[in-house]
């Protein structure tokens, strides 16, 4: 009955979207008349209820997880009596279809929040949003219903599930997945939005202010999602890192530089009227390069941790998605941009200039990201095979990257419209000396390569850069908008200070050690005490206790394990961190060599947590920016609504 | 630049940032040419070696009774071969859990200056939902040669 329940909403839900498409376009067309006034009151309510019935099957779904109801083939294939309650629940994402689910899910949702919420829109673009938005989502219902169906039954019922990919029983599985799709699909609404101001040519700094909250939001989930799932792999899979230029990491990251370019373009479009164009196609840009990142994991096409049951003929519907809804915008942004009248103008030397180049470098990485994750399928077209790793990757980005830091580090001083270089001399100066101190002390610490040294160079400058804008202003009165972009930018220096600190310092120890061994790692002083068999509720594992000095320190016992899990039957890594304000301390246990000795594997990483520290504070910047422009919006209604009231009573 | 006009200023932004983008292209296509790393067979890394240093993958079946764990206790040594030619291997660090002789590795690495296969990386079958691309043809380019074998044998016990 659960199964039946989920898929009738599912299938409620799409015909819902059928009707906003088709009531939204109708009301459109036939505009202020009473028909139009009567469709056009439809839509928001339909978008409402549409976001409601989808999350209701999506529901039911996670209800057939928890109490793993076998007679479902998804549940069946993906789920195990014996799993702990956490993981069953977050195990109904952990599959294809119980992730597409949470793609529409995410999707409906975004747009009957819109429905609910949005009050700054002219009525028609409103329409036409809504309209585009059950339009990109009646494509994954198709996908979902026919190709993809959660909720179907088994002829037979099974009899044990066959449970889930060990790798994904943590935690991680519970924070990472939900808030990649809020950022992945919630940039759906920038999309939509783009098409209706498209459809209603009305692209102008209301559309961009009315925009700017929502690619806020899906940018903080975007961040927090991408931050969250670098740490997950960093302790999870046991290799000592935290990014592996996997096509499926890039294919998150690839939308959030084209969110975070997006972020700077409608902020200059809303204070500023200008890059008018430029900000409709990068909200284009930013949710294709979701559907793609969907597409290069469903398709099969590139193999990777996160490729789940791998069917050509998913991916072949996927690609057609794509090709439909970015072919179909893009040729509507090329019938339409003739109409989007040029925006205001600006000189070369200004904020408007800075995030120009800001915009044009996070696009030139973009780009390179992105040639770097497709051209082992281009190679492979013409019949041989290559990989693409950080050899490509760190090099090629770094060269636009660091130009992209010292723009911004002094990009926030510059005044709009127009401004004197001379005016940020002194700022420049400083900053640049403040570099120099970083450099020479890193060096003094230990030179691992040109990059992180001048990464750690950068982030000093950054750090103090991101707080000049406070100079001179009461700190008290300076808008909520404003802490957010020093703090999120002071975050990218945070984590820029991680990823070359982790670079440049880290030590790594391989030993076969005895039980009553020691070994050095950096700074530390590791024992070897004891190895002994652990058994878990659906596993049973090799544990090894050893005590960790850190220089003369007290001991603390830390104790990695390698599980080998029954359901389905595979060993993972459960490597030990031990977490110091300046570094963290890794630990993996290996295996008995024919002497009896232990593998084991340590690591010591400074400052690696500062990576998702930064990471968090780029995140809470971005919250900070939303709340200060939803109270600004908030505040100017409440004004214009007392103003028409004592415009009445008088 | 300020005396420009604002129609040129914009123009300069425009031209600017193809040159950007461009240059990222160049540069891009430049490092892809030299930095990607290719695949290679036994055989295929024996007739024409990559250069010493390169970073390669080379990928086949551990050979039988050719795994051997140095005294060192963390170092490994082993052969992968692809039944027409064989290539030494050695590789420091933990094996991922489904390495074993007979089995399919892809590693990743590059020539030493012996002849050595020098790897920083074994990437075996991980679980049935996670197998490497190459390692994925390899069992199937394996099962159609069994196939063809079998009939062929079946072909001479009829002609028989």
């Amino acid at each position: 009955m659960i199964a039946e329940l989920g898929l009738a909403a599912l299938w409620l839900a799409a015909a819902l979207a059928l009707l906003q498409l088709a009531t939204g376009v109708l009301a459109l067309r036939s505009g202020t008349s009473d028909t139009g006034a009567i469709l056009s009151a439809l839509v928001r309510p339909v978008a409402i209820l549409q976001g409601l019935l989808v999350s209701f099957a999506f529901l039911m779904l996670m209800w057939l997880f928890a109490r793993t109801d076998l007679s479902v083939a998804l549940v069946a294939a993906n789920s195990h009596s014996d799993k702990p309650m956490i993981f069953k629940l977050a195990g109904t994402w952990g599959n294809h279809e119980g992730s597409m689910l949470l793609w529409i899910t995410v999707m409906a949702l975004a747009g009957g929040l819109i429905g609910l919420a949005e009050r700054r829109l002219p009525e028609p673009t409103l329409l036409a949003t809504l309209s585009a938005q059950a339009f990109v989502g009646l494509g994954f219902y198709a996908f979902l219903l026919f190709s993809s169906n959660p909720f179907a039954r088994l002829a037979q019922p099974a009899a044990e599930g066959m449970g889930l990919n060990p790798l994904l029983q943590d935690i991680g599985l519970a924070l990472h997945p939900p808030t990649l799709y809020f950022g992945y699909v919630g940039l759906s609404v920038a999309f939509s939005f783009a098409v209706g101001a498209l459809v209603t040519r009305q692209v102008g700094p209301d559309f961009a202010r009315a925009m700017r909250p929502w690619v806020l939001g899906a940018w903080i989930f975007l961040t927090l999602g991408i931050t969250a799932g670098s740490y997950w792999a960093y302790y999870e899979l046991g290799w000592g890192g935290w990014w592996f230029w996997d096509p499926v990491e890039n294919a998150s990251l690839m939308p959030w530089l084209a969110a975070t370019a997006l972020l700077h373009s409608v902020s200059v479009l809303a204070s500023r009227d200008a890059l008018r164009a430029w900000t409709i196609m990068l909200s284009v840009v930013a949710f294709s390069m979701s559907m793609l990142g969907t597409f290069l994991v469903r398709s099969g096409i590139l193999t990777s941790v996160h490729a789940f049951a791998v069917d050509p003929e998913r991916g072949t519907f996927i690609l057609a998605l794509l090709a439909l809804y970015v072919g179909g915008a893009l040729l509507l942004f090329a019938l339409r941009v003739q109409t989007v009248t040029e925006g205001e103008r600006f000189a070369v030397t200004s904020r408007e200039g800075a995030l120009v180049v800001n915009n044009v470098l996070l696009s030139a990485i973009l780009g390179i990201v992105l040639l770097g994750t497709l051209y082992p399928i281009l190679t492979e077209a013409l019949g041989f095979r290559v990989s693409v790793g950080p050899p490509y990757f760190n090099p090629v980005g770094a060269i636009f990257v660091m130009p992209m830091l010292a723009v911004m580090a002094v990009g926030p001083l510059l005044r709009w419209r127009r401004d004197r270089l001379e005016r940020i001399q002194k700022p420049a100066v400083f900053l640049i000396v403040m570099v120099i101190p970083a450099i020479i002390l890193s060096l003094m610490v230990g030179y691992s390569g040109i990059l992180p040294l001048l990464g750690v160079g950068l982030a000093a400058g950054l750090a103090v850069g991101s707080f000049l804008p406070l100079r001179g202003r009461n700190l008290l009165r300076v808008p909520l908008n404003v802490w957010g972009m020093v703090i999120s930018h002071f975050g990218i220096a945070v984590a820029l200070f991680g990823m070359s600190s982790e670079a440049a310092w880290s030590v790594e120890k391989l030993a076969a050690l005895n039980a009553g061994d020691q070994t050095q790692v950096g700074p530390w002083t590791v024992d070897l005490t004891d190895v002994r068999p652990r058994a878990g509720p659906n596993w049973t594992a090799i544990e090894g206790t050893m005590l960790a000095r850190y220089g003369e320190q007290d001991p603390i016992k830390v104790a990695p394990q390698s599980r080998t899990f029954w359901s389905p039957v595979q060993q993972t890594t459960e490597s030990a961190l031990l977490t110091r304000w300046n570094g963290q301390l890794y630990a993996v246990m290996g295996s008995q060599g024919d002497d009896d000795r232990w593998q084991v594997r340590l690591w010591w990483k400074p400052f690696v947590t500062f990576i998702w520290y930064g990471g968090i504070l780029i995140g809470l910047g971005g919250l900070l920016a939303l709340i200060g422009r939803l109270q600004g919006d908030w505040k100017r209604r409440h004004t214009e609504r007392r103003i028409a009231e004592r415009a009445a009573a008088a | 630049m300020n005396a420009l006009k604002p129609k040129h200023q914009r123009l300069v932004l425009i031209v600017v940032s193809l040159i950007a983008l461009m240059v990222a292209a160049l540069v891009a296509a430049y490092a892809l040419r030299n930095q990607a790393s290719y695949f290679y067979v036994p055989s295929q890394f024996v007739s024409e070696p990559p250069e010493t240093g390169r970073a390669v993958r080379l990928g086949g079946m551990v050979r039988e009774g050719s795994l051997e764990r140095l005294p060192d206790g963390v170092t490994v040594a082993f052969i992968v071969g692809d039944g027409d030619a064989q290539v030494p291997v050695r590789f420091t660090g933990i094996v991922p859990d489904l390495f074993v002789e007979g089995s399919g590795v892809v590693a990743e690495g590059r020539l030493g200056p012996e002849g050595t296969f020098i790897a920083d990386n074994l990437l075996a079958k991980h679980d049935e939902n996670y197998v490497p691309r190459e390692l994925e043809e390899m069992t199937a380019m394996q099962k159609r040669e069994v196939v063809a074998e079998t009939e062929a044998a079946a072909g001479r016990a009829i002609t028989q």
